[in-house]
């Protein structure tokens, strides 16, 4: 009797683990002249932008479900550009550039334009990000400073520049629904930044240190409850904000939420893990990896929310044929998703559970 | 010039011989796969950024430092700076990557790295020249660009 419970037992455990979805390549996108940098969804999920090392930013729209160019954007910028956010309105495009400069483009004329340049970071500039207002920007560079930046009528004034971190600053992101952004660094912390109501000053008001190398990316989940990071060390680590008088009894100090390290994903990626993006409508978290591999995964149900794990559900071998340099959700099609790589390429895909 | 030279009077060492080419070299029927003898070849006459010597006179590259995976797509390169401060280190590890990524196919994935125990600064070093966006970065400046075009021409 005893040995058939054994069995049993065993039985529940395989099936867990083998739930495997697949992701099916929906287009290849080729019109960049190199690398790929970054792509970027429209907040209505029916346009996105691309841009990378030719100096262009591309705007593609689908067409009888195919995806075609609608529009080359140039001479914005002078050196590559590094990355493109789409306003929460669908109205601008910013774009962060090595040439230090982040520019804004509207379409007031009808079709898009550069109506503004951002200067004043020493030299490059990696990343760039629009509150969920859209009355805020905030950019990251290579001169360990973010900046933030108020919008006014098409004017765009420094509100304060913020020097935190003690290396290159590689990622800037809003909190979903807050005032508050986070910056990912060359100095292996992630820290979150808000304004002071007392003196308008912005202040770190948390460090995440856990990672042991450069942190690329960081996506926040739906709820702003939640970071996920990945790094030039391999992982992926995710983090849980605990604010005074969080139930489980984490101690905290000045009235200020601490963020800790409730998991870390390793053993599946084999080189730097350069974008990692948390899906607001499934959940899905999915990164790109400098092993050319697209991963996507998914919370395990039953788990402790204090102590999350995580499973893999997909990992698409060759998703392009270089480096993957990021990935993004479409924000209102679940399951549809965009990469780009060094292989010069933008892919659609498609994920299946 | 001369004055400015961090190491006066580096040492000088033998250079190897030039590649034996065997009889399955020559024949058409089998596959060739990429060596560290290959990878050597194509980095041991890179010049040094302040003498007129080669890298592989000064024993900063070594055919034995280089491990290759053809099936994994992977090189990996040790150089040996000179001496354990040498402010060249950065410059010389990156001319070495740009003349592997400008003349090996794009599926392979380069690794640079100071010989373990070596340099002073070789954590940060080997850090920065893992960082492709800054390497990417460091080749838009012309000047940058042009020094290291100037280290990894070979001499006529």
């Amino acid at each position: 009797m005893q040995a058939i419970k054994l069995v049993d037992n065993f039985s529940t455990c395989t099936l867990k683990s083998v739930e495997m979805g697949t992701l099916e390549l929906k287009q290849t996108l080729t019109g960049h002249r190199g690398r790929v940098w970054n792509v970027c969804w429209h907040p209505k999920g029916t346009y996105l932008a691309s841009c990378g090392e030719d100096k262009t930013i591309i705007i593609w729209g689908s067409q009888d479900t195919k995806w075609a160019v609608k529009t080359i954007l140039t001479e914005g910028h002078t050196r590559t550009i590094r990355e493109i956010a789409w306003s929460p309105c669908g109205n601008y495009i910013a774009s962060a550039s090595f040439d230090a400069t982040t520019a804004v483009w509207d379409k007031k004329s009808g079709q898009f334009e550069c109506n503004a340049t951002l200067e004043g970071h020493e030299n490059e500039v990696k990343s760039v990000s629009w509150a969920c207002s859209g009355q805020l920007l905030a950019t990251c560079s290579r001169d360990k400073s973010v900046w933030i930046w108020e919008v006014n009528d098409d004017e765009y004034e420094c509100a304060a520049v913020i020097n935190a971190h003690t290396q290159d600053v590689k990622k800037v992101r809003w909190h979903p629904n807050e005032e508050i952004v986070a910056s990912a660094s060359y100095d292996n912390t992630v820290k979150i930044f808000k304004e002071d109501a007392a003196d308008n000053d912005w202040s770190c008001m948390a460090t995440l240190s856990s990672h042991t190398s450069t942190v690329w990316s960081l996506a926040w989940d739906k709820s702003g409850n939640r970071i996920a990071t990945c790094s030039d060390d391999q992982t992926v680590k995710i983090w849980q904000e605990y604010k005074p008088g969080n139930e489980p009894g984490i101690v905290t100090t000045n009235n200020e939420s601490v963020w800790k390290c409730v998991c870390t994903i390793s053993g599946y990626h084999t080189r730097t893990i350069y974008d990692i993006d948390w899906c607001k409508t499934t959940g899905l978290l999915v990164t790109a990896c400098g092993d050319d591999i697209i991963r996507i995964f998914k919370e395990d149900g039953d788990c402790d929310p204090h102590q999350p794990t995580f499973t893999m559900v997909c990992s698409m071998d060759t998703a392009h044929s270089q480096d993957v340099n990021t990935v993004q959700w479409n924000p209102t099609v679940p399951g549809q998703l965009a990469s780009a790589s060094d292989d010069g390429s933008v892919k659609i895909w498609f994920y299946n559970e | 010039m001369n004055s400015t030279l961090e190491n006066i009077n580096p040492r000088l060492y033998r250079k190897a011989d030039e590649r034996e080419v065997t009889a399955n070299d020559e024949d058409e029927d089998i596959v060739d796969e990429f060596d560290a003898r290959e990878i050597f070849d194509l980095i041991r006459n890179i010049n040094d950024p302040e003498h007129p010597l080669t890298l592989e006179e000064l024993n900063v590259v070594e055919q034995s430092l280089i491990e290759i995976d053809n099936k994994a797509n992977t090189v990996r390169v040790m150089f040996t700076p000179t001496i354990p401060h040498c402010s060249m280190a950065t410059l010389i590890g990156l001319s070495i990557r740009v003349q592997l990524l400008r003349v090996l196919p794009s599926r392979f994935k380069v690794n640079v790295e100071i010989t373990p125990g070596t340099h002073m600064s070789e954590t940060a070093v080997n850090k920065q020249l893992a960082d492709k966006e800054r390497i990417a970065a460091a080749l838009e400046n012309s000047h940058l660009l042009e020094v290291v075009n100037q280290c990894v021409r070979m001499k006529s």
